[in-house]
């Protein structure tokens, strides 16, 4: 008994449409946000993680929209993440019904960002996100370094120290994406995730490549995770939700189902 | 059809809220509002709060709504806290180097700790985030329909710790056992987002819209 780790579905959103496709069965439209975040919340989703990567400014108009429409209709937290380097674009977020934000690219090029947001905020919403790959080479100590764009550019900062300067400065939590160097559904690079989850106090969760369930329960009970996100295996349909939990639970991991 | 005044003292998501109020009662006319004539017209008042106490306090008291919660309270009217709308009830909190609360009920607010251990000695993460098991230590009308060791969502650093046992309606337990729920005649008040914990907490907001305010 006690708190139970958490499973968050990730939904990219452009212009106020899911993309990257999503293929429920008997769902009626599978392209709208509010509409798959209310399934996954029926499935016992823990949270919603709502990434936009709408560029456009008309069409950040539309994500505040649907960040309403979701927060009158999911009754379950709701991060927003994409896109927000202001404090003005926090406080639309949080005034359309988001819980918490996520912060990406701009803490790295303003990290004194993270401390105005959270004084300003509360901790408790603000998520900054890292992108971190491995960088050390076959026979050298563990290395992780933070990247940009999508994880394209490096920026010669190390994960760990990053992770930690970050909380310091005010994250309440972390939202890590590593990918294991063979690449895609590989699972979480599990060195990292541990590294980073030892290193900080507050919640870390794990993200990227996750191909199956045995790369969840291997995100808590290796990478000491707090909560696993994912996006494709759910979406697609090859796990629900709570075949995950209930696959979580069999291994040991406390979940709420 | 009844109304319900929720405070807005500047401080957090009233959105959230908002909407599950009127998604568990149609039709139900929810004033998100600081101004005491609404508050008092309201049939029942629900004091919300995210943030730090420091800051929600100045703002509780900069906009008089010390005041108004005390009158609301005294009313006999249905009171519902959440979060730091509980914590705000209490004596004292010891975050941010120690700040007064409203004094409305005697307890303290008490810091995780950095050196927090569960039963395997591992290192408890703070802030409190996520769905823990409440256990209900007493029945209320704001419990019915909901089982005893719910999961409910919390994020906090900071618990309550009440004087009066006998005020105590929920526990919950985190490296430390801490006290969730407080009942005292029209006044309720949760740690936990009901907002935010789906059905179960849709549930007890559909039980405190319901409520007459007796115990």
């Amino acid at each position: 008994m006690g708190l139970a780790k958490r499973i968050i579905p990730c939904l990219d959103v452009e212009n106020g449409r899911v993309v990257k496709g999503v293929k429920f069965l008997d769902i009626r439209d599978a392209g709208d946000p509010v509409e798959i975040a209310r399934r996954y919340e029926q499935q016992g989703a823990d949270e919603i993680t709502f990434l936009d990567i709408t560029a456009s400014h008309e069409g950040r108009e539309t994500t505040v929209h649907t960040v309403e429409r979701m927060a009158s209709e999911v009754f379950i937290p709701l991060t927003v993440g994409g896109g927000i380097r202001t404090c003005e674009d926090i406080r639309r977020m949080l005034n359309a019904g988001a819980d918490k934000v996520s912060i990406n690219t701009a803490a790295v090029f303003n990290p004194e960002f993270v401390a105005e947001a959270a004084s300003r905020f509360g901790s408790q919403c603000i998520v900054v996100a890292i992108d971190a790959k491995k960088v050390s080479l076959p026979g050298e100590e563990d290395r992780w370094e933070i990247f940009t764009h999508g994880g394209r550019k490096p920026t010669g900062l190390d994960a760990v120290a990053w992770a930690q300067n970050m909380v310091n400065l005010g994250a309440g939590e972390i939202l890590l994406t590593s990918m294991d160097q063979d690449g895609m559904k590989s699972g979480f690079d599990l060195g990292v995730t541990r590294a980073i989850s030892e290193a900080v106090h507050v919640p870390v969760i794990a993200s990227g490549g996750v191909g199956n369930l045995d790369h969840l329960v291997d995100g808590v009970l290796i990478g000491k995770a707090d909560a696993v996100l994912a996006a494709s295996i759910f979406h697609f349909n090859e796990y629900t939700i709570p075949e995950a939990k209930r696959y979580m639970q069999a291994r040991g991991i406390e979940m709420r189902l | 059809m009844s109304s319900i005044a929720v405070i807005d003292y500047g401080m957090g998501n009233l959105h959230s809220v908002a909407k599950a109020l009127e998604h568990v009662q149609p039709g139900v006319e929810v004033r998100v509002t600081a101004d005491p004539q609404q508050v008092r017209d309201a049939d029942r008042v629900l004091l919300p709060g995210v943030g730090a106490i420091r800051d929600c306090m100045a703002e509780i008291r900069r906009l008089g709504v010390d005041a108004e919660v005390a009158e609301a309270i005294k009313s006999g009217k249905p009171f519902l806290g959440i979060c730091v709308g509980f914590q705000a009830l209490m004596d004292f909190s010891e975050e941010n180097g120690g700040v007064d609360c409203l004094g409305e009920f005697p307890g303290r607010v008490n810091f995780f700790g950095d050196t927090l251990l569960d039963q395997d000695n591992t290192p408890l993460k703070v802030p409190h985030m996520g769905w823990n098991q409440v256990t209900q230590t007493i029945d209320h009308p704001l419990w019915q329909g909901i089982d005893d060791h719910s999961r409910f969502y919390f994020v906090h650093s900071y618990y309550v710790k009440l004087a009066q046992a006998e005020r105590v309606a929920a526990t919950c337990e985190y490296g430390v056992p801490f006290d969730v729920a407080l009942a005292h005649k029209n006044v309720f008040a949760v740690q936990f987002h009901p907002e935010k914990s789906q059905h179960a907490g849709l549930q007890l907001l559909k039980n405190f819209l319901n409520w007459q305010g007796q115990p």
